[in-house]
Order: C-alpha cells, then structure tokens, then sequence
C-alpha cells in the first residue's frame, strides 16, 4: 500500500521519475517492505534454533517446520470434517426424502451434525465470544464514561470503585461469573452455551475499564471554549452530548476502545480454558491434557494465531478510528 | 435611541482561588445605547474578559448585576452571542455546519430548510466565507477562522456580540480588512457590539466610545471617551485627521501615563 502510494507521489511531482525518486522509492519500500521481513527472518532463524536445543517429555519442541506442518494438518483436518458434515446432511435428506414419499404425512427428524469442532471453527467461536463480550462492555463503558466525565460529583463516587475492579485478573472473576450464570440464566432452549456466556462476561469485566477511563478523560478536558459555545447556544443535554461531548472525546474512546479489545483477545484465552468454550483456549488446554508428539507444535500453530488475530483486531480498530476521527493530522498508530 | 439598552450596573466579582479569594472586578458601571459600539481597552490582566464573560452571562458576578432590554442577565443565551478570542469552532463541522449549528439553535420554528440554508450562507457571504462553506477549520487560515466564528455570531442574530479580541492572533493586513468588515456589517446591521481590544488604533477607528479599564486587582472603568468621528470612517483618511490623533493621542495618555504599571498604583495608594 505504502509503496504504491509512494509511487503516485514519486510520479506526480514530476512527469519523470526521476533519480532522486527512485532513491527515495527505494528507501520506503526498504523500510516498509524489507526491514519487517529481516526481522520476521532473524526471529524464525532463532526460533529454529532454540527449539533444536528444548527436548521436552512431549518431545522436541517445535521449530518452525513443525508448527507449519502442523498447521496444514489443522487445515485439513477442517476440510475433511466439512466433507462429513455435507455428506451426513445428504445421507439424511436422502432418507427423510425417501420416507415422504412412501408416506406423505410422515414425521420427518432432521438432527443436527454432531461432529468434533476443527480448529478453524474453533476460532470462529473465540471471535463471536470476544466480539459479544467487547459489545457489551463497549455499550456500558462508553455512556458510564461519559456520565463521569461530565460531573465531577459522579466521577468521585464512580472513581473508587473503577480504581478497585480495574486491576483484577480475569481468573478471580471467572469462578463467580460461572456461579451468578448458571443461577440466572435458566432455559430449557437455550440460545448460548453457559459457556459462552461465562466467558463473554469475563472478558466483558475485564476489558470495560480501558474504555471507561479514556472515555471520563476525553469528556473531561473538552475545550472550554467549545463548552462555552454549547453553554452559548444553549444547547440541551442530549444535543450537548451529540454535538460536542461525543465528537471532541470521539479520539479518547477509540484509544480506550482500543486498549479493550487487546485486553479482552488476550483475556478470552484464559477464560476458554477454564470455562471450557469451545475456542481457542480450549483448543489449547485439550492439546495440552492431549500430550500427543504433536500437541506443542499445534498449541504454537494457535499460539500464532492468536497473534496474529489479535494484530488484526488492532488494525481494525485502527482503521476505524482514522475514519471516524475529525482531526485528520493526529497521527495514529 | 434608548439610552439603556444595556445597564452594567455595580458588578463586582470574585474568584475562589487557593488562598483567599481574588477580587478582580469592583464598581464597573456602564450604560451601553442600541447601536452602539463600545471598545474596552486595558492592560493584560485587569479584568476585560471577565466584563465580558458576565455580560455574556458566563460568569456570575459576585454583587451587582448586568440588565439587557430590561430583563436581568442570569444564564447565558443566543441574544448574546460571543466571538472567542481564538474563534472556538467545532473542529470537526465544516464552516457551513458550524454556522449551521448556531442558526438552528436560534431559528429552529421560525425559519423553513430552505431559509436556514440561505441565511447560513448569507451570512458567510457577509464575511467573504461563501467559496469555503465545506472546508473544516483546519484548513483555514487563522483569518478565515475568526471570520466563520464572526459569521456564526452575526448570524444568531443577536441584541449584543461581544468580542474577546477578535483580530488579535493576525496580521496586521488581514486585521485591517477585518476591521473593514466589521464596520461594514455593523453600519448595515446596527448591531450593538463590545469588542475587548489592545489595540488603540482599533479602538479609535471602530468605537462609538473606548472604555478604559483601570488595572487589577478590583479593576474597574477609568475613563470613557466618546469618539466623534462620522462614519464611515476611513483608515487612510484618518491617519492625517487631527481629530483621530487626538483620540488615540489620550487613550495611550491613559494607558502609558495614567495607568502605567500595576506596581505604582500600589505604592501610590498606600
Ligand atoms: N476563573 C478564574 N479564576 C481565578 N482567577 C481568574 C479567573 N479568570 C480570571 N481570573 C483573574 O482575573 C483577572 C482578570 O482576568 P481577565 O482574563 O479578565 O483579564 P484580561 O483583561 O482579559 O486580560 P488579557 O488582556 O490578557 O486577556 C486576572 O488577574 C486573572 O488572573
Ligand atoms: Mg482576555
């Protein structure tokens, strides 16, 4: 992207490219392009080399061959479930198609596969979890934020208890979590797993406090002026807020919003494997309780998955703020 | 012409600060006539913003009260419109929605779509911002900004604009045709202005009358001089009037003589 932009620029100034130019092309793709990959090559040179040195009881740890061999195996093994999957719902059609035409009025039984999650929808499910529990604390986090950052009086009471909770872990959460849902949410046709829910909510608790602190300290050092002008106009609260709270703090709350995310990607993990969703971290804890020759190199095949999914997130995240963001100038990263 | 169309009367004010409070206003008066255009002028610090905030109604005064056509000033509101020092545009509203946002406010049930977008972009005309209504005020110049921040004042509509030094960040060619403007707008409109001000020269050339404020702590109105100078007024003509450098001559006599320096105020009174 860089380079190609860089190329616009280089051909716009001048109708020839000249040397100049290309010294500097040169220059940005070496450091956009090359330096990332010298480092990505350094890394797996000495990963390969302290993984030739670890022998565990699991045998040799996994260099980077392994992982990459494993991972195939992980792609795979997704397809070839898929295959059964499709092949079972056809074997079924089959038979309920055959029933109803001996006997039109029949009750046909459609069951669902019960096959092994894979890998792939094993992410799947680690990212609707961490999306719902990002969701939820977005939606409390930002008006709370919001709220403390326009009254002081409410910043003092809210504070103490924000200081208190922001520093616990989500593994102390995680045993109450479990209890308060199982007591409360009873239902004989459930639409999500306890599981599910479990973990949600703990990533929830854990990645609301970013968001809520960025947010009080956006709100609370907006421009005087601007209020004065809101105070001018004599702007309601609600138009307040949409007008100039949101706008002026919009940069905060991505920042803190931000901040959230990682937290919650990163607390989820932990949250899959003690609450057994079936993401993930579960994934990871069934390899490990597995203990087969080739678990450690799949736990580091998801290990860079999650990585990688979380830079993704980020990106994102990054994308949406210098979209959303008014002050074109700032500089993100 | 009424005579008190705005009243300053007694206004005192003090700040709670850390130690004992801060007294920075004591005994302003001032009686303000429809159409009139009042400069205040004094030293940094003694308190010029403050008069202005109160009368804008953000601030509250400690004693005394201001009154506007007759009714008391307690909160502050779109009859009286303020240009900020450093024209306070939303950043993320393009010129047109910052004008936009204040003519709504004030017209919501009385002006149609329709007359809320030609009075926007009427008043941006009235200060030569039409060709920019979609840029956002960071890619104005700091000219073009104050002039948006004048428009969207004007555009309220409102009994009084007051002004925080509204030409002091620029340059002396962009000030000077501001002030142009400025005298323009106001012979057209009539509108009743207190503009704060250190430049003397501004003040003589715009003002009806200049109030010069005595320096702080509990400052307070020194002298007032009325300008007589019939309008329109011409810089360049001026510059060789007689009368024009009278006028400027005894407000710097005020401010370099009179009131040349805080400390001596002190000594002198004790
Ligand atoms: N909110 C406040 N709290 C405490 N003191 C204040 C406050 N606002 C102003 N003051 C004090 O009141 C005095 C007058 O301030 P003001 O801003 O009105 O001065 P000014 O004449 O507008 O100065 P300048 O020309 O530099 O803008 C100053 O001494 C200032 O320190
Ligand atoms: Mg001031």
């Amino acid at each position: 992207m860089k380079a190609i932009s860089a190329i616009s620029k280089a051909t716009q100034g001048s109708e020839l490219l000249t040397v100049s130019n290309l010294c500097l092309l040169i220059n940005k793709t070496l450091k956009t392009l090359t330096l990332p990959a010298v480092g990505i090559l350094v890394f797996l040179l000495l990963w390969q080399l302290m993984a030739n040195n670890i022998i565990t009881s699991l045998g040799q740890f996994p260099g980077p061959s392994q992982v990459w061999e494993q991972s195939k195996t992980l792609v795979v093994e997704h397809q070839r479930e898929r295959k059964k999957e499709a092949a079972f719902y056809e074997r079924q059609e089959k038979r309920n198609a055959k029933k109803l035409e001996k006997n039109p009025d029949a009750t046909v039984k459609i069951r669902a596969y019960t096959g092994k999650a894979t890998f792939v929808d094993q992410i799947a499910t680690s990212l609707l979890t961490v999306a719902f529990g990002f969701m939820i604390a977005t939606l409390v986090a930002v008006p709370l934020g919001i709220i403390c950052g326009l009254s002081e009086s409410v910043y003092r009471c809210v504070n103490p208890i924000i200081q208190t909770f922001k520093p616990v872990s989500p593994l102390a959460w995680l045993p109450l979590v479990t209890m308060v849902v199982s007591a409360l949410y009873v239902s004989n046709d459930p639409i999500f797993e306890k599981a599910f829910l479990t973990s949600a909510f703990t990533v929830a608790l854990c990645c609301l406090w970013p968001t809520v602190v960025n947010t009080i300290v956006g709100v609370a050092s907006i421009d005087r002026d601007l209020i004065n002008v809101s105070r001018v106009l004599q702007l309601g609260t609600a138009t307040h807020i949409r007008k100039i709270v949101i706008p002026s703090a919009i940069p905060m709350i991505f920042t803190g919003l931000r901040l959230s995310l990682a937290t919650g990607w990163m607390v989820l993990i932990a949250a899959e494997m003690l609450a057994q969703n079936p993401g993930l971290g579960k994934f990871i804890w069934d390899e490990f309780q597995n203990g087969s020759s080739n678990s450690l190199g799949r736990i580091m095949a998801a290990v860079l998955v999650i990585g990688v999914i979380g830079f993704i997130l980020d990106s994102l995240m990054l994308t949406l703020q210098k979209r959303v963001s008014w002050d074109k100038q700032a500089i993100l990263r | 012409m009424k005579k008190n169309y705005l009243e300053i009367s007694q206004v005192g004010i003090e700040f709670a600060t850390e130690g004992e409070p801060f007294r920075a206003l004591q005994n302003v008066n001032l009686a303000i006539a429809k159409g009139e255009f009042i400069s205040l002028i004094g030293h940094s610090g003694c308190g010029k913003s403050t008069v202005l905030n109160i009368v804008a109604g953000l601030y509250e005064a400690t004693e005394g009260g201001v009154i506007l056509e007759g009714r008391e000033v307690d909160e502050p509101g779109p009859d009286r419109a303020v240009v900020f020092q450093n024209h306070a545009l939303l950043p993320w509203l393009t010129v047109y929605q910052n004008v936009e946002l204040a003519v709504k406010c004030v017209f919501k049930k009385s002006k149609s779509k329709t007359e809320i977008r030609d009075w926007v972009e009427h008043n941006l005309s009235l200060v030569h911002m039409d060709h920019a209504l979609h840029k956002l005020p960071a890619e104005l110049s700091g000219g073009m900004k104050q002039r948006v921040g004048i428009a969207r004042c004007l555009a309220m509509q409102p009994k009084m604009l007051l002004m925080d030094e509204p030409f002091g960040a620029l340059d002396a060619l962009t000030r000077a045709h501001l002030q142009d403007s400025l005298m323009e707008i106001q012979q057209q409109l009539g509108n009743t202005v207190i503009m704060i001000t250190h430049d003397v020269d501004e003040a003589v050339l715009l003002s009806d009358r200049i109030v010069m404020m005595t320096n702080g702590p509990a400052a307070s109105i020194g002298e007032v001089l009325r300008i007589d100078l019939p309008r329109p007024r011409d810089r360049v003509i001026l510059a060789d009037d007689s009368a024009f450098n009278n006028y400027r001559q005894q407000v710097l006599r005020f401010l370099y003589e009179k009131q040349k320096n805080p400390a001596t105020k002190k000594i002198q009174a004790a």
